[in-house]
């Protein structure tokens, strides 16, 4: 069971690889529709892709997978023999069988059932594509229906097939495997079931070849195997099938009349260093009806060979598990550095002695493993981006525009949590692109624009960091329009001047959509607020900016990684806290004349003619009662959810790190105000602060006005 | 009698007997992972009284329970001389705080007592049951009832 678990995963595996290949595929047609310059192989590309999948759907018996991917494959057929020419109707279809390819691989992976009528919808739409005029769908698809009467495979025999349709003929197909065509994964059953759904097969096996038991190598092929066609499918088509073994066995297809054995057409393929054998049995041997072999189902009994898959990437598929492991040790190591640097510093050796040198290597050699580990768990956005596109093309669709979708930087690497974290509020984004960002048809003719809508995803790493970015060209914020929603719902006072730049962020405030109606689309109440949390939550921040007409540009900054962190390392009441660098807007140490008393015990400092409330971490965390003397502390600026200002007071800062985070919730649970932990060069345990979580909670009793600044 | 002897001899439970405030106690030994000293930990903010804050064991984060606060004992003042009982309970792993670890000991379930009714309802919910033994009361702490009451969404 496990191995088969095993198989089936790398299966799922490879097509999500290979509906990478497709997509990319599609994508480069689409480009080269204009001026027809699209390569044929890629065309190829595409529908080999399609075409592996539907070979591995079938042997994990995942029908309606298969099903839908033999309709697709034969539209792809079409368009690669040149009968169907890809307009962007067609492209468009494509796309969506390729979607709808990779809901039905998600659903088979998950076992989940899949809504029919979709798949039924697209197959019908693309066998329309592909039917010849005059023929309707319905008859087109029939005749593509696997026909099947191999009973040794184990294959259902639909018997309401005629098995010998008029016009069809008779293809004889000798093959005979190499020991190469075993130890590459490839298996012959597959191929003789793949023959099966060109027409009638009759196979036998020829074992005249077989050595006695003691002669026997246990991994040589010794098997071949005479097959009989009926098919209507040209010897081309059959042809097709032993692609992927080319070289690695001996074949002749041959196509023979119905009753006499005639040759009409033989062709070898070359076995280039495999060990060379005579083809067996000669044509004449076998009257087509016959069961002269009678051994014939050791096709089915053959023992599965060397399974070891023969794949063109130079990676390897390594358990996450493994990754995490290596990430934690790795942890450790560079933890365990900084106690030896600590403990060398502490015992008075200078710099000078050899000790120190060493250390210094290690700590270089330390790092260098960190980072190539976490380069491990890092991942291209193309995934990701992939899957944006398909956002587009749905959300158009609904919203009734035509968007092209640019990509720049696919290459771009990130951390894979980062990038699992990122699927929803890029969604919504890209949504909010379409729907709120472009312009309708008519008005981006009227403005001079052409009518197909852009928007351009970007990713790029910039100083340690990546950056996301989500352009279109519409009509950019409609800042009026929001400042006046913002005031009729509250948000700001009637009053309120606003900067431009504090106009665009009042879009990410809680509550603010500016769809006049609600749209399937977006616009459900929760909007780019909840984008903007779920941004910050991975440590990163979410910016906008505009120009009227031109369009709107959101861009993430994200960190490369969630396993460590760049964290400002404090001095809270003797206890060291670490502060993420991400959330710090800059620090400063208050004279007597920033600080002001409002109310009781609440302080609030003045940054550049803005009130500041100050929240005191010592009393915050518990470790002291009274607010320590505000002037003798250090105060880090941070800005919260809301774009408030808070100045978090801490004793001292003592460096700047960066440092491993480790998770609290395992061994004792959430713990308010703090985000993780990590371990310091002294073995010590600190905690990270979460600056939001802090202020929130900690948040003092201040008039609304003081606030005002900021929002 | 072999056959009693045999029932006798899998009714056994091994347990580490420690002193809490010149009180005895013991926890079953397969919950106990290893034994250290005490060693500072960090304060954890908004922590119940008895978690004396997280250490660093080999790079994971461990909870330290003072189990004389958590009895219901006047509360420890930790120093070099106190030992950490570190123990595992289902995926998680906490440290708790004892005077002194003495010994480890096999007793036959027959041999352990209910909990005289005299004690208060807290402290019976935290004691398996007594053990007379050599003069002394050994009480079998219900060691997933001591746990800090982040796991316990129950308790207050």
């Amino acid at each position: 069971m496990t191995a088969t678990n095993d198989i089936r995963q790398t299966f799922f595996q490879e097509c999500d690889e290979l509906l990478e290949a497709l997509n990319d595929g599609l994508s480069e047609i689409d480009d080269g529709i204009e001026d027809s310059s699209f390569d044929l192989e890629t065309v190829n590309a595409v529908f080999r892709s399609v075409h592996s999948i539907k070979g591995g759907g079938a042997a994990f018996g995942l029908d309606a997978l298969v099903r839908f991917s033999h309709q697709f494959e034969t539209t792809l057929d079409e368009m690669r023999s040149g009968r169907l020419v890809p307009t962007i109707d067609v492209m468009k279809l494509c796309h969506r069988a390729a979607d709808h390819l990779s809901d039905l691989v998600g659903a088979a992976q998950e076992e989940a059932e899949v809504d029919e009528t979709a798949g039924a919808d697209l197959i019908a739409r693309m066998a329309a594509l592909g039917a010849p005029p005059g023929t309707a769908p319905g008859e087109d698809s029939a005749a593509t229906e696997p026909e099947l009467s191999f009973e040794p495979l184990g294959l259902p025999i639909d018997l309401a097939f005629d098995p010998a349709p008029i016009g069809s003929r008779t293809i004889k197909v000798e093959f005979s495997a190499t020991r190469q065509l075993y130890a590459n994964g490839n298996d012959p059953t597959y191929l003789f079931r793949e023959l099966s759904d060109l027409g009638n097969i009759i196979a036998r096996s020829d074992d005249t070849d077989l050595p006695s038991l003691e002669d026997l190598v246990w991994d040589e092929s010794y098997l071949g195997w005479t097959l009989t066609l009926e098919t209507e499918k040209s010897l081309e088509e059959v042809r097709e099938v032993f692609d992927f073994v080319e070289g690695l066995c001996h074949l002749d297809i041959s196509e023979v009349d119905d009753f006499s054995n005639q040759v009409a057409q033989t062709q070898a393929i070359g076995v280039p260093d495999a060990p060379l054998r005579e083809t067996p049995a000669s044509p004449t041997e076998d009257k087509v009806p016959s069961q002269s072999y009678g051994s014939s189902t050791i096709v089915a009994d053959q023992p599965k060979k060397a399974g070891g898959s023969s794949s063109k990437k130079s990676s390897v598929r390594v358990d996450l598990d493994l990754v995490d492991r290596l990430i934690n040790i790795v942890g450790e190591l560079v933890i365990n550095q900084s106690v030896l640097a600590q403990c060398v510093d502490d015992a008075g050796l200078t710099e000078r002695t050899e000790l120190a040198t060493s250390l210094n290597e290690f700590k270089n050699l330390a790092r260098d493993i960190q980072e190539a580990v976490m380069s491990i768990q890092a991942q291209s956005v193309k995934p990701l981006f992939q899957r944006m596109a398909r956002i587009v093309r749905e959300a158009s669709d609904i919203a009734g525009k035509t968007v092209r979708l640019e990509t720049i930087g696919e290459a771009t690497e990130v951390d894979k949590t980062v990038i699992e974290r990122l699927v929803d509020p890029l969604t919504h984004m890209i949504r909010n692109s379409v729907d709120h960002g472009l312009e309708g048809a008519d008005t981006r003719r009227a403005a001079g624009k052409p009518e197909t809508g852009c928007i351009t995803l970007s990713a790029a790493h910039r100083s340690g960091r990546v950056i996301i970015e989500i352009s279109d060209d519409g009509a950019g914020i409609n800042r009026p329009k929001v400042l006046d929603i913002a005031k009729s719902k509250g948000l700001v006072p009637r009053d309120a001047v606003l900067t431009d730049a504090e106009i665009d962020k009042l879009l990410f405030l809680p509550g603010f959509s500016t769809a006049r109606e609600v749209t399937d689309l977006s616009g459900r109440g929760v909007g780019m607020d909840v984008v903007r949390s779920a941004i910050q939550k991975l440590g990163g921040r979410v910016n906008v900016m505009s120009s009227p007409g031109k369009g709107t540009t959101m861009s993430i900054s994200l960190p490369l990684t969630l396993a460590v962190l760049d964290g400002m390392v404090v001095d809270v009441c003797g206890q060291t806290m670490v502060v993420p660098i991400t959330a710090i807007i800059e620090t400063l140490r208050p004279t007597k004349e920033d600080i002001h008393a409002l109310g009781g015990q609440n302080l609030v400092v003045s940054v550049r003619e803005k009130f500041v409330p100050i929240i005191d971490l010592g009393t915050v965390f518990g470790h002291r009662n009274e607010p320590g003397d505000v002037t003798d502390m250090v105060l880090l600026l941070i800005e919260s959810d809301q774009q408030q200002n808070w100045a978090l007071a801490v004793d001292r800062i003592y460096d700047q790190r960066q440092v491993v985070i480790k998770g609290l919730e395992g061994n004792y649970g959430r713990v308010p105000g703090v985000a993780a932990a990590t371990i310091l060069g002294d073995g010590k345990i600190a905690l990270i602060i979460d600056p939001e979580e802090t202020a929130e909670g900690a948040r003092p009793v201040v008039p609304s006005s003081m606030m005002l600044d900021e929002v | 009698m072999t056959a009693t002897a045999e029932i006798f001899q899998s009714d056994t439970r091994e347990l580490v007997t420690f002193r809490v405030d010149e009180q005895d106690f013991c926890v079953d030994i397969m919950a106990v992972r290893e034994i250290r000293g005490w060693t500072p930990a960090t304060i954890l903010p908004h922590a119940p009284p008895y978690v004396l804050g997280v250490i660093n064991l080999r790079g994971t984060v461990v909870p330290i329970v003072d189990l004389a606060s958590r009895l219901g004992l006047p509360p420890s003042v930790p120093d070099p001389r106190h030992v950490i009982v570190i123990t595992v309970v289902g995926p998680q792993t906490v440290g708790f705080l004892v005077s002194a670890v003495s010994d480890i000991m096999s007793v036959s379930r027959q041999s352990i007592q209910p909990t005289p009714d005299i004690t208060s309802e807290s402290t019976r919910a935290f004691i398996e049951g007594v053990i007379a033994t050599e003069q002394r009361m050994l009480r079998v702490i219900d060691i997933k009832a001591v746990l800090p009451p982040a796991f316990k969404e129950d308790e207050g």
